[in-house]
């Protein structure tokens, strides 16, 4: 497998700001990569890079082989991009506002509308060809744009936090597609979110990215087990003792212990079983009641916090004549 | 081309869906035009004069009888009887009398000894336009009152006789070009200025520059739309206002021809024009805020409204370099004059100039990066 997507030391400065600081990733072809991160980590302004939206400051970004910075136009007709804002037209109805895309990248009639037609019918917007989008949900126009954004055939699919905004169900209809389309069409796919259960669910590899740096890149599978412990048990204790998380810490195969306050605790371990009969011993065995327990394996969102903290982020993320996109839910 | 194209089919199609563009667009100018026309065209009528009489002789009286007639047929001023020239002086002061005519004592006998005397008037100047145009009134009465029984047999006074090359054209016609121009300007406005930062803001245009359309395929296409959009405004607002001003123009092929190369030329400056200005914007409120300000500094100063020759010279110099002037300017000798195709040459020159100049500068200035 060929590298589809190359970025080599890639960085990003807004004046003193800098966004993106130093990323390099390959993306293989037939890739699903996801870009994970908190907001303000720097995923947006790293797949605006790629995308040709954001003039590059340091470092080199390859698509198909094609230099971002150098050959832009070569760049822009092999991707499709599902910007984070939802930018179908309203006024236009579901046919026409593919149909200009297509024109905007050059697409025949004959291949333009065989296209259209198959891509409906992929994202299952058939009979709401001739409605306008102002008509449809918000999980439909992001279907839309979904196809929309291969309406040229692109071999590169970059979505920029594509199910941001829509309920679960819709989200679910979205993943589908995709998968779908993805296996139809051998895309390679980038994708941004900080939805864990839909980086898990759609990704090959995960990338994690926080203040501007890479922190993490593997598979999710191998992700979760590069957190410490496999399982975590979260117990809620009545009035625990003050050398209550020192004597949890030391039960077997135990490998961290975090206090949640108000009694309850994070206890990461290898092995859940064992540690959780331990666990309700020691507490039976010191009289302290169990309010609360329970017992989980490792997500994503435990090798999110492990990655990224748990510090809320507030920080400016508005550089020097920089404003971030609006949401799709500011949408009319 | 086909990417310039594809841009001019997407506003084109919105804009024939959502004809509220074209609406608001229209609405302003032409209500505009009927109250402005209106309120600003007629002659004053039913003024209040106070005539205070000292004399009450028989050169008095041609005096009063002279006003009655006028308040009788013209009906330019009303006359009141005053028993004193200080109550109506206060009735002027107080607003209750527009003017007030003294007639002095010995009046009808210095008449007779030919002293040429003089009758004392008494205007409420805060108001420059009643009192002028009452000023001129009495002043051809009184020329009237001056004339000779009998006429004489030696011309002994020069007198110029003034030729109008045009039927009488009344306000509403003087400002059925500016109205036009201004339609096609808030079209512009609309659709050129605010539309396009909202679909900036919106990240619509996000979605055109992942895509391998050029600077000059995506600003010709946006400027050929909204100049579709304004000659469309252009066009309806002449209809209307031809009818509401009672014009003919529309039935003449060679007059429409240049009309709509007047409208063509226009449309072109005003879109190349407000997209220089905005193409840098980012900010939805900017437009809204500029149409005011942009409104009265193209408008007002084009002779739209009020001729270019009674400007003050700074004035005159922002109406020589305003697009709406030579719009204005060239829409006069159609709609209102038939002048012929050479005079309104250097007009279209100026606004496909001007268009040109603007529309290279929007390319330059245009960021293909967000």
């Amino acid at each position: 497998m060929s590298g589809a997507i190359r970025v080599e030391n890639i960085v990003k400065r807004f004046g003193a700001f800098e966004a993106v600081k130093g990323i390099t990733l390959e993306v293989a072809a037939g890739e699903t990569f996801g870009l994970l991160g908190p907001n303000g980590a720097g995923k947006s302004t790293l797949i605006r890079m790629l995308t040709t939206l954001m003039p590059i400051t340091e470092g080199r970004a390859f698509i198909e082989g094609h230099d971002v910075a150098a050959d832009p136009d070569a760049v822009r007709r092999c991707m499709g991009v599902i910007p984070q804002a939802l930018t179908s037209d309203i006024n236009l109805t579901v046919q026409e506002n593919m149909s200009i895309y297509a024109k905007l990248y050059n697409v025949p009639r004959a291949e333009r509308n065989r296209n259209i037609d198959e891509l409906l019918e992929a994202v299952d917007l058939v009979k709401w060809r001739d409605a306008e989008t102002r008509t449809l949900s918000g999980g439909m126009r992001r279907r839309l744009e979904i196809a929309r954004g291969l309406v040229h055939n692109p071999r590169i699919f970059f979505l920029d936090e594509p199910t941001t905004g829509l309920d679960p169900v819709s989200r679910v209809a979205v993943w589908e597609m995709l998968n779908h389309l993805k296996a139809r069409k051998q895309l390679t796919i980038l994708i941004t979110t900080h939805y864990m259960d839909e980086a898990d669910r759609l990704c090959d590899r995960i990338a994690i990215v926080d203040h501007g740096k890479l922190v993490a890149l593997d598979t999710p599978a191998r992700l979760k087990q590069s957190v410490p412990g496999n399982n975590v048990i979260e117990a809620q204790f009545q009035d625990p003792p003050g050398d209550w998380e020192q004597r949890l810490g030391a039960l077997d195969e135990v490998t961290a212990v975090q206090n949640e306050g108000s009694g309850m605790f994070r206890v990461l371990t290898t092995n859940g079983g064992r540690t959780t009969t331990e666990l309700v011993e020691l507490a039976v065995r010191g009289g302290i009641t169990i309010r609360t327990l329970s017992v989980q394996n490792t997500t994503l969102d435990d090798v999110f916090v492990h990655y990224t903290g748990r510090q809320l982020r507030d920080e400016q993320v508005k550089a020097q004549g920089y404003t971030m996109p609006p949401r799709p839910g500011m949408q009319p | 081309m086909n990417r310039l194209l594809a841009i001019v089919e997407r506003e084109l199609r919105k804009f024939f869906r959502s004809p509220a563009l074209m609406l608001t667009a229209m609405v302003f100018p032409l209500v505009q035009l009927v109250i402005l026309g209106n309120a600003f065209g007629g002659k004053i009528t039913e003024a209040r004069v106070g005539v205070v009489d000292y004399d009450g002789g028989p050169q008095a009286l041609r005096v009063h009888e002279a006003f009655d007639s006028v308040a009788a047929n013209l009906r330019t001023f009303r006359v009141q009887r005053y028993d004193s020239d200080k109550l109506a002086q206060n009735d002027v002061r107080a607003g209750k009398l527009d003017a007030a005519v003294i007639i002095p004592p010995q009046f009808s006998r210095r008449v007779y000894a030919g002293e040429k005397p003089s009758l004392g008037l008494v205007v409420d100047n805060s108001d420059q336009f009643i009192s002028s145009s009452l000023e001129g009134e009495l002043q051809s009465l009184t020329d009237a009152l001056n004339q000779p029984a009998a006429p004489q047999r030696v011309v002994n006074a020069i007198a110029m006789e003034t030729v109008e090359l045009y039927p009488f054209i009344d306000y509403m016609k003087y400002l059925l070009p500016g109205s036009i121009a201004l339609a096609m300007f808030v079209s512009v406005m609309i659709g050129g200025g605010m539309l396009y930062i909202d679909d900036k803001a919106r990240g619509v245009h996000e979605g055109f520059l992942v895509t391998p359309i050029t600077r000059t395929e995506l600003v010709g296409g946006l400027i050929l739309s909204g100049a579709i959009k304004a000659i469309l405004a252009g066009f309806v607002l002449t209809l209307l206002g031809s009818l509401v001003a009672g014009l003919d123009v529309l039935f003449h092929p060679w007059a429409l021809l240049q009309l709509m190369a007047m409208l063509v030329a226009t449309s072109f400056a005003f879109n190349a024009m407000m997209f220089m200005l905005m193409v840098r914007v980012e900010d939805p409120l900017v437009p809204r805020a500029m149409f005011g300000i942009l409104n009265t500094l193209l408008y007002f100063p084009s002779g739209a409204v009020y001729p270019v020759e009674a400007f003050p010279p700074w004035l005159r110099a922002i109406a020589q370099v305003d697009p709406f002037t030579y719009a204005v300017h060239g829409l006069k000798a159609v709609l209102l004059k038939d002048s012929g195709f050479a005079v309104i040459v250097p007009d279209l020159l100026f606004l496909c100039g001007i268009g040109s100049v603007a529309l290279f500068l929007a390319v330059k200035l245009f960021k293909r990066t967000l």
